[in-house]
Parts: structure tokens; C-alpha cells; sequence
């Protein structure tokens, strides 16, 4: 067992479940949709990100490149939540919620690829 | 690999990222999840952005007092503690940042990636100088100023810093590692099209047989030169089809020989093979009669071969004669006491070598027998360049240093093939001529040690004559040689050897009709070559010197000058 497999699978798979869990919902509806999760969203993306640097195989390579492309559409839906609730004086309406969760699922394919891919190596080492 | 050294940072960066990210996250949490209060005194609770925007000026200890409003007590205790984990989050990623950059390792991935990059850049014919010694930096100097490129391969990085401190015109790609690796070897080009050459001027003998070898296998195609100390290496190279070997302490005996021989062509060897722009080498006249040679290492072994090739008598003197296999008369000492000299009945001799490795010796010995005997002819061995200064002053009448030897034949190697060709050819030929090439070169000129050059006649570096003789005019070497602004004058330039196919011509006579592929070398004052070449590219002037009518030139004169007729 690679304890450095183990931690990267377990924040991978978790960045996915967390982007899952604040898609759930009516995707116009702020009510559905929790700030706090989509804080924990934004970090453990961040941290699964760092943890693919260096990586020097191809599924590495590709890891992180997905990894990065979460991080920057959860970083957009981040830009605007902060400016509809705090710069533009609107508050969080449903068609900013809507962008948002839109961002987040363009996160969340990115991080269902991830996982994929984690799969697809795992099985392919089989031992 | 080629990202190696992006990678490694990356990699390393991780620890602390994850520290700063953790650091981050946890701050905003507890600012976001502590209740304040407002201006009114109501409990409120902070949003991520405000949240955010604290932390980031805190972790950076900005201290921009308590915005965007005053805190409560709860959110104060929170920030303070905020501020020592991220302020030590944000140290720790910045001395790990610092610390992997100071790495040596790493630092040498970087440089060896950016050589990588220059080298793989590179898009002229260039050649790869393996050490950069006293011979490498002479003839990295030379190959330079004959617009040559170079890359320089050397394990020691001091020699390397005084390479970038040398001031050169272009910038040369210099790798710190040990030429022997084939690695290093492909990573300065090896294997690339435009790499023409690979130059072993190593101390270790058995390095610059092992880059020879790799250069002749990695790249058949190129010219591999190398420099040996000893005949068995030289052997060595040659078994493998080394094109040049260059022992400098049989090719400095070797030029002794011919000075005594034939003091004549010496002075045309030397001419030739003078850097340009320096005054002209004076003639050498080394006496026949008895030599004393002191020192009988592999230096005094050359040199007594030579001698007695030329049929004179030598006196050996050296230190440790079972060590270097000294013949049975040999006198043993250092030669540098008179009492040694004296046994070696030098006030009988015409001249002394003073051969040793030792440089203190050489000049003492060098001083003692002058004392003895005035009239000798005072040849030394340089072993340290450094020491210019004192073999200057002491007026010897010849001096070999072994990296001024070696660095003046790879030039002519490498920068001027055909020369090797000619001074061979010209070894055969009689006292008679060599007097005579010397009283026609001498007026040419002018005291000015010249500068030689190859006119090759093809489609892309003589494209005027090429079209010339399609159109099935004549073109003889007189029109190279005249001036292309007054054909009745001529350039001060010399051809030397005319080579045709597998045939060389010395000297090769101005009616000669020219055909294509023929190389020409020529040697001649400064400047003439830019005019030369002139010609080789203007037909205009190809038409003026051959029929001594200017051409209209131009659309407009040319129809008039038409009509006219």
C-alpha cells in the first residue's frame, strides 16, 4: 500500500463528493445551496491540486491538468458569488445561483474525469 | 528528461503549499463561523470574501487596524492566532522555496537545461571543445574571432567562470560535467545536424580517447581532433580513424627539425600559422653541431628523435635515468648546476633545450648555461602559461609551450583545412623553392603575419561566377586576384593551392581556367577577402574585369544604353 496513493485518492474522491453534493439541488434556488460547502469544495480542490505536483507519469500529468481546470472554475463561481453578495448590492438572486452551479458542474465533470482516470490506473497495476 | 528541474520543484513546493492552503482554510472558517457584532452592537457574522480579505492582510502581517468594521473580542483571539499559523505557513513555503534554489543540485539541472536549450538553438555549423584549459581557451578564442562556433564542455567550473569573463564577441554555451559521458556529450550537440567537429583537448589522456571513440561512434560523419600525450594513445586514436592527432611535443621536435633542416620553409610554416595581424615570425637559424638536452621525458625524447634525424650529436642530462630509460651515457643530474653542465661539456656545445617539467628548472638551466657559454642557441619548455612574463624576459630563442603548439595546429586544422594540405605538399619540395615563395610572399605582405582563407567555387558561396561560366564564358584565378574597383590593379593576396577533385595544386598559375568545385586557398593582407568576395557575388564586376567594360546597371540605363546602340 503507497500511503501517498491512499491521501491523494482520499481527496480526490472527496473534491468530487463535495462538488456533488452543493450541485444537488434546484439550480436556481440559494436556498439549495450551501456557502460553507462550496468553501470546503473550493479548498480540498485546491489541496488535491498541489498534491499531483511533480508528478512525472502521463496519468499524473493528466490529473493535474483536470484538477487544475476544477480549481478554476470553481475559482470563477467564487469571483462571482463575492460580487453579487458583497460588490454589486443584488444579493445572491436565482440567476446568479444559476451561474454559479453552472461553474460548479463544469468542476464537477472535471472532477468525475479525475476520478475516472484514478480508477482506470488502479485497475491497471493489477497485482 | 527535459522538464526535470520543473518537476523537482513542484514536488518539493508541495509540503508547503498544502501547509499555506490548510493555514488559509481554517482562518477564513473560524473568522466566517465567530459571531462579531455590527456598528449598531448586533451580533453579525462575516462573510467568506470579508473573511478572506482579513486573513490576507493579516497572514501578511499588513496590519491595516480592525477592518471593514471593529471586531468583536471572540474574532480578535481568532485573528491572533490566525496571524502566527499563517505568518509561519508563509515562512516556511518561502525558506522552502529559497532553500531549493540554492540547492546545488538543482541549480545544475537548471543550467544544465539552459545549455540544453542553447545548444539545441544553435543553427550554424559549430564545434564542440572539450576542456577549457590553456590549449581549450586559446583555441576557443581563435575559432571565435574566425566567426567559428563553439561549445565548450569543461569539469571544472573556475575555468568556466574565466570563460564568461573572457569578454567574447558571441555568447558560447558551456557545460560544467565530464566530457567522457556520452550524455554530456549528446546534450552539447553530438548528434545534431549542424555539428561539424568534436575537439579532445583534455590533460587525461584516456578522457580524450573516450570522447574520440564517442564522437567516431555517436556521429560518423563529423571530424574528430584530439590531442595525445604519449605514442600509445596516439596509436589508440589512430586504430580508430581519429582525423587529426595532435602530440604538441612531437609536432614542436618535428618543427625544430625543419627549422634545422630547411630554416626557409620553417619561416613559411610559421608565416602561415601566425595569428593574423601579428608582425611576421623572424627567421629561425638553429646551429648544427652538439645539443645538450636536459631532460629526457617524453619533451627531450621528441626532441632528440629530431635531432638526430637531422644528423647531429646530443649530450642527455637527466635526473632519474632507470625512470625514463635514458641511454647508457647519459649524465645524471638536473642540469641546472654548472658542475652538471660542465660534464656535459657545454662550452662545446651550439645549443641547449632545457626540457624538464619544471619551469624554475628550465629557466635556471637556461641561465647557467648562458653563463658558461654566451653563444648558445637557447631553446625551453613552458609548462605554466602563467609564466609568460619570465620566459619573456629571459630572450630564449625558442620557447615550446605546449598550449600555444597545440592551439595553433587545431586552427589550422579547423579553420583552414586546405592549409594542413599545403604545408604537406610544400615539406616535399626543395630549399630552392621554399627561398623563393618566401621572396614573393614577403612584398605582399608587408611584415603583417596574414590571413588565410578558402574560395570554394559552387552555386552558393560564388554564385556571380557560377552564372559567368553557364553562359559559357571563361573565368581564370587572374580575375580573383585583381582588384574589383581597378582591374589593373592587383589584391595583395596569394592562391597557395588550388584543390580539384582529389588533385592539389601548389601555387597555381593565373591563367588557370576555374571550374566548379575547385578550392582555392589563399593567404593575404586584411581586408582583401571582403573585396574578393565581391567579386564572387557581382556579376557587374565579373563583366568589368574580364572585359574591362563597365556594365549599365539598372533597368532604365540598361533599356537606354540599348536603344543607343
Amino acid at each position: 500500500m503507497n500511503i501517498e496513493k491512499v491521501i491523494f485518492s482520499f481527496f480526490i474522491v472527496l473534491a468530487l463528493t463535495l462538488n456533488f453534493g452543493f450541485f444537488l439541488g434546484e439550480s436556481d434556488n440559494p436556498n439549495h445551496h450551501n456557502v460553507y460547502e462550496f468553501f470546503a469544495v473550493l479548498v480540498v480542490n485546491l489541496i488535491a491540486t498541489v498534491l499531483k505536483f511533480g508528478e512525472r507519469t502521463q496519468t499524473g500529468a493528466v490529473l493535474l491538468a483536470t484538477s487544475l481546470v476544477a480549481d478554476l472554475e470553481l475559482i470563477a463561481a467564487a469571483f462571482v458569488w463575492t460580487y453579487a453578495a458583497n460588490i454589486s448590492g443584488t444579493g445572491v438572486t436565482p440567476e446568479v445561483m444559476g451561474t454559479i452551479i453552472s461553474l460548479a458542474g463544469g468542476a464537477l465533470v472535471a472532477n468525475i474525469v479525475s476520478v475516472v482516470l484514478l480508477v482506470l490506473e488502479i485497475s491497471a497495476q493489477r497485482r | 528528461m527535459k522538464n526535470t528541474a520543473l518537476f523537482l520543484i513542484l514536488r518539493r513546493m508541495r509540503a508547503p503549499l498544502l501547509m499555506l492552503i490548510a493555514a488559509y482554510a481554517v482562518s477564513i472558517l473560524g473568522l466566517v463561523i465567530i459571531p462579531g457584532v455590527d456598528a449598531d452592537g448586533l451580533p453579525q457574522q462575516l462573510g467568506f470574501f470579508h473573511a478572506f480579505y482579513i486573513i490576507t492582510y493579516t497572514a501578511t502581517t499588513t496590519g491595516f487596524g480592525e477592518l471593514p468594521g471593529p471586531f468583536s473580542d471572540a474574532q480578535r483571539l481568532w485573528i491572533t492566532i490566525s496571524l502566527y499559523i499563517s505568518v509561519i505557513a508563509w515562512l516556511y513555503a518561502i525558506g522552502a522555496l529559497i532553500t531549493m534554489l540554492r540547492d546545488s543540485a538543482l541549480r545544475q539541472l537548471i543550467s544544465q537545461n539552459r545549455f540544453a536549450g542553447q545548444v539545441r538553438r544553435l543553427n550554424d555549423p559549430f564545434h564542440i571543445i572539450c576542456g577549457y584549459g590553456d590549449t581549450g581557451s586559446v583555441v576557443v578564442k581563435s575559432m571565435i574571432d574566425n566567426k567559428l562556433a563553439v561549445v565548450v564542455i569543461e569539469r571544472d567550473q573556475e575555468r568556466l567562470n574565466e570563460l564568461m569573463l573572457e569578454n567574447l564577441p558571441v555568447h558560447v554555451p558551456a557545460l560544467c560535467g565530464d566530457a567522457s559521458l556520452p550524455g554530456n556529450l549528446i546534450m552539447a550537440g553530438l548528434k545534431q545536424p549542424y555539428c561539424c567537429g568534436i575537439l579532445a583537448l583534455c590533460r587525461d589522456d584516456q578522457v580524450n580517447l573516450k570522447i574520440a571513440i564517442t564522437g567516431r561512434l555517436l556521429n560518423p560523419g563529423i571530424k574528430v581532433v584530439s590531442r595525445a600525450q604519449t605514442h600509445d594513445t596516439e596509436d589508440n586514436l589512430a586504430s580508430f580513424g581519429t582525423d587529426a592527432i595532435i602530440n604538441p611535443f612531437d609536432t614542436f621536435a618535428d618543427r625544430l627539425a625543419l627549422a634545422l633542416h630547411s630554416p626557409d620553409m620553417h619561416m613559411i610554416y610559421e608565416w602561415l600559422k601566425a595569428i593574423p595581424g601579428t608582425p611576421l615570425p623572424e627567421r629561425l637559424n638553429p646551429p648544427h653541431g652538439t645539443w645538450v638536452l636536459c631532460g629526457y621525458g617524453r619533451f627531450g625524447k621528441a626532441v632528440q628523435h629530431s635531432l638526430e634525424l637531422e644528423h647531429l650529436s646530443t649530450v642527455i642530462i637527466e635526473n632519474d635515468p632507470e625512470k625514463t630509460q635514458a641511454p647508457k651515457n647519459v649524465i645524471v643530474g638536473r642540469g641546472t648546476e654548472a658542475v652538471t653542465l660542465k660534464a656535459a661539456r657545454i662550452e662545446k656545445a651550439v645549443g641547449i633545450v632545457a626540457g624538464t617539467d619544471d619551469d624554475a628548472n628550465n629557466l635556471s638551466i637556461i641561465v647557467t648555461a648562458r653563463e658558461l657559454n654566451p653563444k648558445l642557441f637557447l631553446v625551453a619548455r613552458q609548462n605554466d602559461r602563467d609564466n609568460d612574463a619570465l620566459f619573456e624576459a629571459a630572450r630564449l630563442d625558442l620557447v615550446m609551450q605546449r598550449s600555444r603548439v597545440l592551439s595553433r595546429q587545431i586552427l589550422a586544422l579547423i579553420a583552414v583545412p586546405l592549409l594542413s594540405d599545403f604545408l604537406a605538399l610544400a615539406r616535399k619540395q626543395n630549399k630552392e623553392w621554399a627561398q623563393g615563395l618566401i621572396d614573393y610572399l614577403r612584398p605582399v605582405l608587408g611584415g603583417v603575419a596574414p590571413d588565410l582563407w578558402t574560395v570554394t567555387v559552387t552555386k552558393e558561396e560564388s554564385p556571380a561566377v557560377e552564372e559567368w561560366r553557364e553562359s559559357g564564358k571563361k573565368f581564370s584565378l587572374l580575375h580573383l586576384l585583381q582588384d574589383p574597383y581597378d582591374r589593373e590593379q592587383r589584391l595583395q593576396c596569394i592562391p597557395l593551392l588550388l584543390q580539384r577533385g582529389k588533385d592539389r595544386q601548389l601555387l597555381p598559375s593565373e591563367d588557370l581556367e576555374i571550374q566548379v568545385g575547385d578550392g582555392i586557398l589563399f593567404c593575404g593582407r586584411d581586408g582583401v577577402a571582403a573585396r574578393q568576395f565581391r567579386t564572387l557575388h557581382n556579376r557587374q564586376i565579373i563583366h568589368y574585369l574580364v572585359t574591362g567594360e563597365t556594365l549599365p546597371e539598372g533597368i532604365v540605363w540598361r533599356r537606354f544604353v540599348a536603344r543607343k546602340n
